[in-house]
């Protein structure tokens, strides 16, 4: 068995975080309140260190094969840490502008990053179960942050509630796994699947199934999306439609085909019927709604569904195409949420479809950007989204789900409608009488709203070439060949 | 024989107090019958061989867990007959999620009995000749599980800390008490000589 050092060694990216999050904390706790932006730029910094130590980091299992290192939970770590950053930088500036600086909020944003790293690598039950409750404790907190707003308290609670009964649905699948397999350790639960998927090892399955579904939100377990967007403050929701998403998807992926490949044939059914349901929840969802973040939240649904017919194609080419289209998916969205934070009225931030009217005239270059992302996110060629959507249809017809890939094509066409909309209040409606110009943009969120809409045309192009052989190498040795 | 009179009778009381927990009108009662379910539960850890988890079981749940249970129900505002309205249109669906439910364990309890779960890769936790029970489970919780361990201790770091961030107020009203500037107080500054005349009194603008 390998000692002790090797064990931490392989997992130095997280013990990097976890022991940088109880460093600041007592720095924050010394210096006091006004250490709010000193603390979120070395949170900043730590996380961009734990992404190096992750991208640089020794491969192997440790902990009795509790802790996987390996390129896909690597590749992932390195997205979610730099997703994670950003949040901190968002979030930072605007606690400055709503004056609750406080230094407590980098750090939850560290901690959540520790749970999400665990859950990336987990290589049995219980790590699954303990990263997926640190990662989500701390979001709990970040969405009811802002705490002398109502509707941020209401979210806060409504997903602390259905997160722990998706909890307990995630628990009970997990003892019914082990209660039938003897073992807690996703190599043991394949083998035993393999030799005999019966009737109560499937039964399991399903509730981890559903455990995590709620996790990424997909339809039928996606009702606290909508509320706890519209309500959680937007930088922790540019967080949420983001790391965690990432986090929960690899580790679905990693639990069903590392742990349950020779059921293969049980889960994709699943799959495939919560892949349909969330395209049609999410695009027809999202055609009626009047707040832009609770747009995106039905927008984050149906893309979510996408996601998971990568997983349920169950091939190496199948995970590829998840892990592709969740990174750019999470470029798009954290530049969408980025420039809903760099747009304000009279002190208060736009948050009605309707308040983006005539938007070229006050901001012709975020209007541009705003132009650009929503075209990703729908799926037009050639920018970052429709990339994003190549790979997971081709996975899906290749192996075999022509008819599913038809229905997310159809529900991109619908989901089509509410970002032509936009499109077409920015450009062609004018303002109505009497609106207010914008206020001055904060910086940061300014230039990482461009930034991610450079890059989802046409930095993409570029950026593909790397992304390919990257998300090639984290796929390898998964599914069914 | 006797242990199993013992188990049985434990179990029976288990079960019947969990039933009582969500049946019993008076919330109090309700936390009454669970502190009486979490002893019996731990009456049958004692059968099967693990002493301190049964110790553990008695001192955190009862002696903190019930404790602040009883604590909540008493001390919160909660309005319980309007909790329970629903209690009879949602008790045929409750009654059919408890059926599956039971139904599963009881396909569990049959696959185990006929061999079919696999052994235990880490063994059980029970005393042996060399070690007691906490040994044996210090050793695998500090060893195999040290990992996860660690995790659980950061994951209760983050409740501590939301508990601090949700809740704490600066309250700018409130006089706290410095017992250094207390101590720190010397006769300069606390006490003022004044040369009164004997004789002629004292008027209000000397007393300022």
């Amino acid at each position: 068995m390998p000692d002790l050092s090797y064990a931490l060694n392989l997992a130095a990216s997280e013990l990097t975080l976890a022991i940088g999050a109880l460093v600041l904390l007592l720095l924050g706790a010394f210096i006091g309140e006004k250490s709010a932006r000193l603390i979120s730029i070395l949170s900043v910094a730590l996380l961009v260190a734990a992404a190096a130590v992750a991208a640089t980091g020794p491969l192997g299992q440790a902990f009795n094969g509790a802790y996987v290192a390996d390129p896909l939970a690597i590749y992932a770590k390195v997205a979610i840490y730099i997703a994670s950053a950003f949040a901190v930088v968002l979030g930072g500036g605007w606690m400055q502008r709503m004056n609750i600086a406080r230094f407590e909020f980098p750090i939850l944003i560290v901690l959540a990053a520790v749970g999400m790293g665990m859950m990336v690598s987990s290589g049995d039950l219980i790590s699954l179960y303990v990263g997926v409750e640190l990662h989500s404790l701390a979001l709990y907190i970040l969405a009811a942050y802002h705490r002398d707003d109502l509707k941020a308290s209401e979210a806060g609670l409504k997903y602390f509630v259905l997160g722990a009964l998706s909890s307990g649905l995630l628990l009970y699948g997990a003892s019914l796994i082990y209660g039938f397999a003897g073992s807690m350790r996703f190599e043991d639960i394949a083998a035993y699947a393999a030799a005999n998927p019966g009737p109560g090892l499937i039964f399991g399955l399903v509730f981890l199934i559903c455990g995590l579904a709620f996790k990424v939100s997909a339809a039928p377990f996606h009702m606290w999306t909508p509320d706890v967007y519209e309500g959680a403050p937007t930088p922790v929701v540019a967080l949420f439609a983001t790391a965690p998403k990432m986090a929960a998807m690899v580790l679905f992926a990693r639990a069903l085909s590392e742990g349950f490949l020779g059921a293969h044939d049980q889960w994709a059914q699943v799959l495939i019927l919560i892949a349909l349901a969330s395209f049609v929840v999410g695009a027809w969802g999202g055609l009626a709604q009047k707040d832009v973040q609770r747009l995106l939240a039905y927008s984050s649904i149906v893309n979510i569904g996408y996601a998971v017919l990568g997983i349920a194609a169950g091939t190496e080419q199948g995970l590829q195409a998840m892990v592709m289209f969740m990174t750019l998916y999470m470029i798009d969205t954290m530049g969408f949420f980025a420039i809903l934070l760099s747009l304000s009225r009279n002190g208060r931030p736009i948050r009605k479809i309707a308040d983006l009217a005539g938007l070229k005239n006050d901001r012709p270059l975020t209007a541009l950007a705003i132009t650009i992302l929503s075209l990703s996110v729908l799926g037009m060629p050639p920018f970052a989204g429709f990339w994003g959507k190549y790979y997971v249809f081709g996975a899906a017809a290749s192996a075999g789900y022509w008819m599913v890939a038809a229905a997310g094509l159809v529900a991109s066409v619908v989901a089509a409608f509410y970002y032509l909309r936009i499109i077409k209040l920015m450009w062609f409606d004018a303002a109505p009488e009497g609106t207010a110009p914008t206020d001055k943009a904060p910086v940061e969120a300014q230039w990482i709203g461009w930034a991610c809409a450079a890059f989802s045309f046409p930095l993409v192009l570029v950026g593909l070439t790397w992304l390919e052989p990257l998300t090639r190498i984290a796929a390898t040795g998964f599914g069914a060949g | 024989m006797l242990q199993g009179i013992a188990f049985y009778l434990l179990a029976a009381t288990a079960v019947l107090s969990g039933l009582l927990v969500v049946t019993a009108r008076n919330p109090v009662h309700s936390v009454l019958w669970l502190i009486l379910a979490f002893f019996s539960s731990a009456g049958l850890f004692v059968l099967l061989g693990a002493e301190f988890l049964a110790m553990l079981l008695v001192v955190v749940y009862v002696g903190a867990v019930a404790v602040l249970f009883l604590f909540v129900v008493m001390m919160l505002d909660v309005d319980f007959v309007r909790l329970r309205e629903g209690y009879a249109t949602y008790l045929p669906l409750a009654a059919i999620v408890a059926g599956i439910l039971l139904a599963e364990m009881i396909m569990i309890s049959i696959v185990v009995v006929q061999g079919g779960a696999a052994a235990d890769a880490v063994g059980p936790a029970v005393a042996t000749a060399d070690a007691s029970n906490v040994e044996v489970i210090g050793r695998v919780l500090y060893t195999d599980y040290i990992y996860f361990f660690q995790a659980a201790g950061i994951v209760l770091l983050i409740a501590m800390i939301g508990a601090i961030v949700l809740t704490l107020r600066k309250r700018t009203s409130v006089r706290r008490q410095d017992p250094g500037a207390q101590t720190n107080r010397d006769r300069k500054t606390s006490v003022e000589i004044k040369g009164v005349v004997t004789g002629v009194g004292v008027t209000g603008e000397e007393l300022r």
